[in-house]
Order: C-alpha cells, then sequence, then structure tokens
C-alpha cells in the first residue's frame, strides 16, 4: 500500500505541476483553483504516505535516501500551504512545484525498502535532529522560489517593461519581507539541526565533530545564510542581493543533498 | 413600450454646450419629474455627468416622444432648439438598449474601462427609483445594464491597467511598495503634472508628506495644501534619507540628484526601495541612478510608455467587451419582446372566437330544427361564458408587473397560442 500512496501523491504533484507552469503563460482563476486541489490532494496522500511508513517501521522515516527526499519535499509543500495561508501567492506554485515533483520523482527512483534501524540511530535525536534540519531546509527552499519570483518582479520594473507577469506578482517589498522572515525562520532551525546532530555524534560516536561530507556542506550552508542575515541587518543588503544570496544558499543546499550522495559515503546513513 | 435614449457626451459636443445642458444640484430631481410629466413619457432617467447628459424614456411612439423630449429640453435650459439638434443624439429600441449597456460598461467612455460611469448610472438610477419615475422596462433595463457591465469588469481586463501618468505611478509605487501607509513622500518643485500625480499618491494614503522648493514660500504654501512639512531646498538631499517616494518637477536646467549622492543617501537609509519619478523637462535626476540596487527611477517618457502600452492592452479588450454587449443585447430583447403583451391578448381572444364559433356551428348543423329566439339565447350564453373565462388572464397580461415576460410566456403555453403574430 506504501508504494500506491507514493506514486498517487506523485501523480498529483506532477498534474499541480502541470498545471502550475501552464498559469506563467495564462492567468486563470480555474486554473489555480485546480492547480491547489490537486496540490492539496497530493499533500494529503503524501502525509499518509509517511505516517504510513512510520507505523509500519516504528520509528520516523527518515533513514534511508528515498525517505529522506520525500519528507524533504513534503516538508517544502506543506510550507507552501502555511504561506498560501498567510499571504496567498498562488504564483509561488508555478516556482516550487516544479521543484518538488523532481525531488518526488528522483525520491521515487531510490530504493524504498524499510531495513532494520543500526544500533547508531536508535535514538531520539533522530526525529529531532532530522526534522529540524529538513523544515530549516524546506523553509530556505521556500526562500529560493520567492528570491526568483523578487528577480522576475525587479526585472519588470527596473527595465520599465511592465509586461507578463508583472500584474500578478507581488510588491517588491512583500518579496522581500518574506523571504527574509523565510530565512529567519529556517536559520535557527538549521542552526539547532546542527547543534542536535553535534550531540548526538557525541552519544553515539564520542566525538562532537566528525568532519564527514554532510556536516561540513551543512556548515557551509550556515555560514551562507549567516551571511545573508548579516549583511541585510548590517549593511542593509536586501531586495535583489537577499534574492540572490537565497538563491546560492538553496543550490548549495542541493549540491549538499545530492552531490555527497553520488560522490561519497559518510557517517550519515543516508548520505 | 419602446426605449428612448436623447443626449450628448464629449464626443458630439464640447463642454460649453454640454455645461449648458447639464442637470446640476437641485436641478436633477426637478428636471426628472418635468421630463417624466411629458405625456409621451412613461417612465424616465436621467444621467448626468460632466462627460455626458442623457435621458433614458420608455415611449409608445418614439417619433412624438423625441419630438417633446427636445422641446422639453430647450425650453428648461433655454437654448435654441436648432443649436440643440446639432448636438443631440436619438436612439431608439433596440439601438437604445446597446448604447445604455455601452455607457454602463464604460465602453462609450471618454477613457475607455474607466469606472465611475456605472457609480454614477447607479445613483441615477437610485434617484429615479425614489422618484418612482421608472417602471418594468426602464428598471429592467438598468439592472440589467450593471450586470452587463460587472461580468465585463470579470471577464474582462478593461479596468485593469492605469491609463493616466498619475494613476501609472500609483500602481507602480504599489508593485515596490508592500503598503503605502507607513510611507514618506517627498515633493521636489512644483507644476500641474506633479501635483496631480502628488495628490494620487496622498489620495492613496502615505504616511507623511515633504515638500521642498526652491523658493520657501512656495514650499510652504504647497506643504499646507497637501497637509505636509516644508523643507528647505538644500536641505533635500538630507531629508531625502526618509523619503520612499520622491516626485520631482523643477525648473532646474541641470540635474539636482547626481548618483554618487544617491549613493550616500542609499547607504543611510540601509539600502530601503526608493521609488522616484522625474517629471522635469529638462530631467532633473541623472538617470544613472536607475542602476543602483534598489532604487526605481522613472522619467515622464517611461511612465507614458507605461501609459501607451495600457492603452493599446485595453482597446483588445473592449473589442472582447462589445461581443458581450451584443450577446446581453439579444436576451433583453427577447425579454422585451415577450412584455409586448397585445399580440398575445389577441391570439388569446381570436383563439376563444373561433372555439366558440367551430363548437355553435355542429350544434346547429347536428339540430337543425332549433329555431333563431333559442340560436340567439345559446349564442348569447356561449359568449358569456367565453369572455368571462378570458377576462382574467387578459387582465393580468395588461397588468405592469415585474414578472410580466413569465405571464406572458405561461399564457401562450397554457392556450397553446403562438405570441409572435403582430
Amino acid at each position: 500500500m506504501g508504494i500506491i500512496l507514493f506514486e498517487l501523491a506523485l501523480t498529483f504533484y506532477f498534474a499541480a505541476t502541470i498545471v502550475s507552469v501552464t498559469e506563467l503563460f495564462k492567468d486563470s482563476r480555474i486554473a489555480s483553483k485546480m492547480m491547489l486541489s490537486l496540490a492539496a490532494i497530493g499533500f494529503v496522500i503524501h502525509t499518509t504516505d509517511i505516517i504510513y511508513r512510520y507505523v509500519s517501521a516504528g520509528h520516523i522515516p527518515i533513514t534511508n535516501a528515498h525517505e529522506a527526499t520525500s519528507f524533504f519535499s513534503w516538508c517544502i509543500v506543506f510550507i507552501f500551504f502555511l504561506l498560501q495561508f498567510r499571504y496567498k501567492i498562488t504564483l509561488l506554485a508555478s516556482f516550487i512545484m516544479p521543484i518538488v515533483f523532481l525531488l518526488m520523482l528522483s525520491s521515487s527512483m531510490l530504493p524504498r525498502e524499510i531495513r532494520p534501524l543500526s544500533p547508531v540511530l536508535q535514538s531520539y535525536w533522530l526525529g529531532i535532529h532530522t526534522v529540524l534540519a529538513f523544515l530549516g531546509n524546506a523553509a530556505f527552499a521556500m526562500a529560493f522560489g520567492i528570491g526568483s519570483m523578487y528577480l522576475v518582479q525587479e526585472h519588470y520594473v527596473k527595465s520599465k517593461h511592465l509586461g507578463g507577469l508583472f500584474e500578478r506578482l507581488p510588491s517588491l517589498q512583500t518579496l522581500d519581507q518574506i523571504n527574509y522572515r523565510l530565512i529567519t525562520f529556517g536559520f535557527p532551525l538549521l542552526t539547532l539541526a546542527i547543534i542536535s546532530g553535534a550531540l548526538w555524534a557525541q552519544s553515539a560516536w564520542g566525538s562532537y565533530w566528525n568532519w564527514d561530507p554532510r556536516e561540513t556542506w551543512s556548515l557551509v550552508t550556515w555560514f551562507i545564510y549567516a551571511i545573508v542575515l548579516h549583511a541585510r541587518l548590517v549593511a542593509g543588503w536586501r531586495g535583489r542581493r537577499a534574492a540572490i544570496l537565497s538563491i546560492i544558499g538553496f543550490l548549495t543546499i542541493l549540491i549538499a543533498f545530492f552531490g555527497i550522495k553520488l560522490l561519497q559515503k559518510g557517517l550519515h546513513v543516508f548520505s | 413600450m419602446k426605449v428612448l435614449v436623447i443626449g450628448l457626451n464629449h464626443k458630439v459636443a464640447d463642454v460649453d454646450v454640454r455645461e449648458k445642458l447639464a442637470f446640476n444640484g437641485p436641478k436633477l430631481e426637478e428636471g426628472l419629474i418635468k421630463f417624466r410629466d411629458l405625456p409621451e413619457v412613461q417612465e424616465a432617467i436621467v444621467l448626468s455627468t460632466c462627460n455626458r447628459v442623457e435621458l433614458y424614456a420608455n415611449v409608445t411612439d418614439n417619433l412624438k416622444a423625441s419630438e417633446s423630449v427636445k422641446t422639453f429640453l430647450s425650453e428648461y435650459h433655454g437654448i435654441k432648439r436648432d443649436s440643440l439638434d446639432r448636438s443631440l443624439y436619438i436612439y431608439d429600441d433596440r439601438e437604445a438598449v446597446k448604447h445604455v449597456f455601452r455607457v454602463a460598461s464604460s465602453l462609450d467612455s471618454m477613457v475607455v474601462g474607466e469606472p465611475q460611469i456605472l457609480g454614477q448610472l447607479k445613483d441615477a438610477f437610485d434617484l429615479a427609483l425614489s422618484k418612482k419615475t421608472t417602471g418594468i422596462l426602464l428598471n429592467k433595463l438598468l439592472k440589467k445594464a450593471i450586470s452587463v457591465a460587472k461580468r465585463i469588469r470579470t471577464e474582462t481586463r478593461i479596468a485593469e491597467n492605469a491609463v493616466s501618468i498619475s494613476f501609472a505611478a500609483v500602481e507602480l509605487a504599489k508593485k515596490i511598495f508592500t503598503d503605502l501607509s507607513n510611507k514618506v513622500f517627498m515633493l521636489l518643485g512644483a507644476g500641474e503634472m506633479a501635483e496631480l500625480a502628488a495628490k494620487h499618491l496622498i489620495g492613496n494614503g502615505v504616511n507623511e508628506v515633504l515638500v521642498s522648493n526652491r523658493t520657501f514660500e512656495r514650499a510652504c504654501d504647497l506643504a499646507k495644501e497637501f497637509n505636509g512639512r516644508p523643507v528647505k531646498f538644500d536641505d533635500f538631499i538630507q531629508e531625502m534619507v526618509r523619503a520612499d517616494i520622491v516626485i520631482c518637477s523643477t525648473g532646474a536646467p541641470t540635474y539636482i540628484l547626481a548618483k554618487s549622492q544617491m549613493q550616500k543617501v542609499m547607504r543611510e537609509r540601509k539600502q530601503r526601495q526608493v521609488f522616484i519619478i522625474d517629471i522635469s523637462v529638462p530631467r532633473n535626476i541623472d538617470p544613472e541612478i536607475n542602476d543602483l540596487d534598489n532604487v526605481y527611477l522613472y522619467n515622464v517618457d517611461d511612465l507614458q510608455n507605461v501609459v501607451d502600452s495600457n492603452v493599446f492592452e485595453r482597446q483588445k479588450e473592449a473589442e472582447k467587451a462589445e461581443k458581450i454587449v451584443l450577446e446581453e443585447l439579444e436576451t433583453f430583447l427577447k425579454w422585451q419582446s415577450a412584455l409586448d403583451a397585445v399580440p398575445t391578448i389577441i391570439a388569446l381572444r381570436e383563439k376563444a372566437e373561433e372555439i366558440k364559433r367551430e363548437e355553435l356551428e355542429k350544434l346547429l348543423h347536428k339540430n337543425p330544427d332549433i329555431g333563431e329566439k333559442e340560436k340567439e339565447a345559446i349564442e348569447h350564453m356561449v359568449s358569456a361564458i367565453v369572455n368571462k373565462l378570458i377576462h382574467p388572464p387578459t387582465a393580468a397580461l395588461k397588468e405592469d408587473s415585474e414578472d410580466k415576460d413569465i405571464m406572458v410566456a405561461t399564457i401562450q403555453r397554457l392556450y397553446g397560442i403562438d405570441g409572435k403574430k403582430e
């Protein structure tokens, strides 16, 4: 049943992605309602799939690459709906749903069997550490989407060609503020994820920091977002620069997420 | 029962003619009553705005009625008949309905798509309702016109883009800032266009207004007018640190703000977004300032380009709107034709007479020995029955009620008659 749920969620996300991309070219209320419903149904099925895996495995289902990618997508859609609830920027889906779909697609191609958990991972830290890390990264994914929208809108205003999406995109300041909020939401989560990871490493392997590739990349990401926040508060790096930095930040996360998996093996179980 | 429209608008009459014909203040109510009291007019509405004066009526004979309305207009406003005849347009029936739909949808406006006309039309209708000068036909016409206008507004983008420079400036400001109500606005210099744009921005609720001018007294005057604070011209760069929106229109022959100065301002305001509109010709603000991050500089040509492309967009949308008008026109005319009950009444009577005659003939044919006296009595009784039977439906058809169209259709169906015969 787990397989069917996952495939169903993937299918709904795929349909939502197609509709959301067509929305870039044609403004239609019906299409945007359809997109939201498709994404919402996909999200409910996806949630059921994760709960199902949780129940059958007996622990939080983030212990292999398939589950991790799937859970990451889930967090992104979750934050999308939170933002949708608060700001009603449906057009954001056109920037975010393709990413969700690609993540889910790569997740679908990874081995799915639930393997017995190695003793090292059998700890309450598993849930705390992974959920913090993934929610934080999902907030950064959303900042990536918002940052891209900012660059598009800023291009219209700066070049004085107010075509295309100008009418439908929110104001520059709104996008900039959401971007800032997402980063201030994601950054503490990432910080806590790193701290909880270090504590867990201490209890599991006897040392706080092992320079395992994921730890290194997390640190790189942490520094990038620390710079984003610092530059904003001190030097007033807002607007375009903040948008570009949040795009770079998320690309770093993606490299860390997939790059390490392809190139090296580390302590992290789904690396 | 036909719609008649008599009036003039900005296309056919200059403002000096329009203002003579305008129904202003107390004249509006008084004129409406007098207009309705004309013997040829059954229902009446008067629409009087700065761009048009139009009289809508429900009439039987449109030629007679338009003569009488024209005489009324010339006498009421004291204008010579021949000068009036030259500028007035008269539409009747189908063309009249179409015209009212186009007016309501702002397709006939000077600025196509402007939203005020619908409100003005609603006001005219409300006044007519409160003075009870309308009935079944004009009520339906106005309700329909309002719904057509709403349909066009939701189904086309006719009213979406700003088509004047000051509206375009406000529209842009709203796409740069989330909320204008906590923004500081600065007006540099003066001038008609700048002050108009300033009024629009202030009307959209900026938080604080700063006014600077080479002559400080002028700055004080304008500051008073806009409820703002005057700033000495030597200090304006200093104060710009706080300003989020700047409109510049000084008569200076050169740039009064250089890129390096703006860079300093941006550093001091921590790179918060700034929207600068340079209306002055020659330009007062170094165009290179637009290259700075978070600075958006528009000059008068840039704004005009925005307006031009919006006007073009609107014209495309207006074509879609005209199609909707034609579509709705057909449904209205269908309703109106059902409203005309006379053919149905005639058909009903003819049908009854026919049945009566047939049945009488049959009876006389079967019983040839009926005498003249009895025959007369039978005929009399049958006529009485027929008349009594068709009296209530005929009376109902003659009544002016809101659901008359339904009544006509129902009676046609119940009695199996075709009301299309004229």
